[in-house]
């Protein structure tokens, strides 16, 4: 082939292939596959243990219609949100007080690589002797969970910002507190944002098993407790729409990250989208 | 001679009341400790910087002029001796010092152009409209109105250079100090900027202590040159190059002489090799 040509041809893209279809419908096909084959395994294994796809988008679409899944996400989320919310804040105080002293460094080593490795269901029978069967113990639950990864990053964060820029804030007239709030703070972003969704997946996986253990008083159990009941009395349709709703959350909330990071760390050059 | 805004702060005077120099530095050693032993950097130190002064200290790399432009800007405390800075003795950091360093990644990525001159304004309680009036007449000074809403990763080294510039004039400094501003640049954006900080320390009336290793620079910028030299280091010898004349002059060819002959740039190097940073 002549090299005038040979360019055109490097560039042209394959008449046919995976690669040149977009990406929304790349996923569609394997979803719509992943759909048919998780429609099989259930008509094999019977509407007992399986439900199809077609009966959990039913039990999705009456539990969202009658409230039921509706109330229980909520319970789940506004106590994941309070724990997050409380650990983000401890983990906060922690790093600063790191940075400030050297007793708070030691003590944030100490605790991190103490806690950090402690799954967070397993503190729950502490929780529970100390707070009783209410939300406070999974509040407590989801608090330590989060509290490690976020403090671990944040402080990863302002080991490794630029000495320039801090020397910069302190020539500029900034206190030592204000160093830490006007210039580590913001220069810890991409890694604060990285921690707080580690921590936000750990609460997650958290919230879910303490709720599977016991529901919270009365009728608002949570999902881990709606998804518990619903295997109690067989309702596996139920049990589905639970598991979907789950999983559907995850990718709204990363949606939310990702959003995040678009708007603060990547436009301002800081991380590559 | 444009004056460029009213005076806002009393606290950061140009000049002392008694008209002496702006900055005093007397027989100050300076060092620092690896495991626990104590290293002489700067064995003996001593000069003054009047107002309007630009100062220029030079001297081959590990001399220790970094090291002295810290100690003024006060993070690191001298050995022995004194450093004082409009009869006040510097102690912590400050704005009335404020620094232009070399690194490019001196600006806060998170905030734009505008935002990092305008922002060391707001820490020093100034009202936002002044800190943002301000700090655009110190970007339109510095030839970067255009670009005041780009972040920093979207300018150039050089246009980051400027900005650093117009962040530290904006703060009206009682002395500027600088660190090597030019030395990560190409050669011909360095001698574009080193003729633009002249046109802008003379507009603005700013007193300058400029650290560089370059003989050129300190010849194009300079009223007078402090030369550092030996380890630990001290000041070899303090000379006037203010009215040189430009490159063809032949007052210029001889004080470049005598400045290489004092940096001992011919010399034959000893065995250890250096960085040749010396032109």
């Amino acid at each position: 082939m002549e090299a005038s040509t040979s360019t055109v041809a490097f560039t042209r893209p394959r008449p046919l292939g995976w690669a040149r279809l977009p990406v929304w419908l790349r996923r569609g096909i394997i979803g719509a596959i992943l759909i048919v084959v998780w429609h099989l395994y259930a008509v094999h294994k019977g509407p007992l243990l399986v439900a199809t796809p077609w009966q959990t988008a039913e039990a999705f679409y009456d539990g969202w219609k009658n409230g039921n899944l509706a109330s229980q996400t909520w319970t789940t989320l506004r106590l994941l949100l309070e724990g997050v919310a409380i650990g983000a804040l401890v983990a906060a105080g922690l790093t600063a007080f790191a940075t400030l002293s050297k007793v708070g460094e030691d003590l944030l080593i100490l605790l991190t690589s103490v806690l950090n490795p402690l799954p967070g269901v397993a503190i729950l029978p502490l929780a529970m002797l100390l707070f009783g069967l209410n939300e406070s113990a999974l509040r407590f639950v989801i608090a330590n969970a989060t509290i490690w990864p976020i403090a671990i990053a944040v402080s990863t964060g302002f080991k490794t910002t630029n000495p320039t820029i801090v020397a910069v804030g302190r020539n500029i007239g900034l206190s030592r507190g204000r160093v830490i709030t006007d210039v580590l703070a913001p220069a810890a972003l991409p890694y604060a944002i990285s921690g707080l969704k580690t921590a936000w997946a750990f609460g997650w996986r958290t919230i879910i098993a303490a709720e599977l253990v016991f529901g919270v008083a009365g009728s608002e159990g949570g999902l881990g407790n709606y998804i518990n009941n619903a295997r109690l009395y067989f309702l596996t349709p139920q049990m589905f729409a639970g598991l979907v709703t789950i999983a559907l959350l995850g990718v709204v909330f990363e949606t939310l990250f990702g959003a995040l990071e678009r708007r603060t760390v990547v436009r301002w050059g800081m991380k590559t989208s | 001679m444009i004056p460029l805004r009213s005076r806002r702060r009393a606290a950061a005077p140009r000049e002392t009341s008694e008209g002496g120099p702006l900055l005093r530095i007397e027989r100050v050693q300076l060092g620092y400790w690896v495991d626990a032993r104590f290293h002489l950097a700067v064995a003996e130190a001593t000069f003054e910087i009047q107002p309007r002064e630009k100062v220029i200290v030079i001297g081959p790399s590990g001399c220790g002029k970094s090291t002295l432009l810290k100690a003024i800007a006060g993070f690191i405390a001298p050995a022995s001796g004194s450093i004082s800075v409009a009869g006040r003795s510097t102690l912590a950091p400050g704005p009335d010092r404020a620094i232009v360093f070399q690194e490019f990644d001196q600006l806060f990525p998170w905030k734009t152009v505008l935002h990092n001159v305008a922002y060391p304004l707001r820490v020093n309680g100034h009202s936002r409209g002044e800190a943002r009036a301000t700090a655009q007449q110190f970007l339109e000074l510095t030839h970067l109105a255009h670009a005041q809403d780009r972040y920093p990763y979207q300018l150039s080294g050089g246009m980051k250079q400027r900005v650093a510039i117009a962040r530290a004039l904006a703060l009206d400094p009682t002395i500027l100090l600088m660190d090597e501003p030019f030395g990560a640049l190409d050669a011909i954006t360095r001698q574009r900027l080193q003729l633009e900080l002249n046109r802008i320390v003379a507009e603005t009336r700013a007193t300058l202590m400029f650290v560089t290793h370059s003989i050129e620079e300190a010849l194009v910028l300079g009223n007078r040159v402090v030369v550092l030299g030996d380890t630990p280091s001290r000041v070899l010898e303090i000379v006037d190059v203010g009215d040189l004349g430009g490159p063809e002059t032949q007052e210029y060819g001889a004080m470049r002489g005598k400045l290489r002959d004092l940096l001992a740039v011919d010399r034959e190097l000893p065995e250890e090799e250096e960085d040749g940073g010396i032109n």
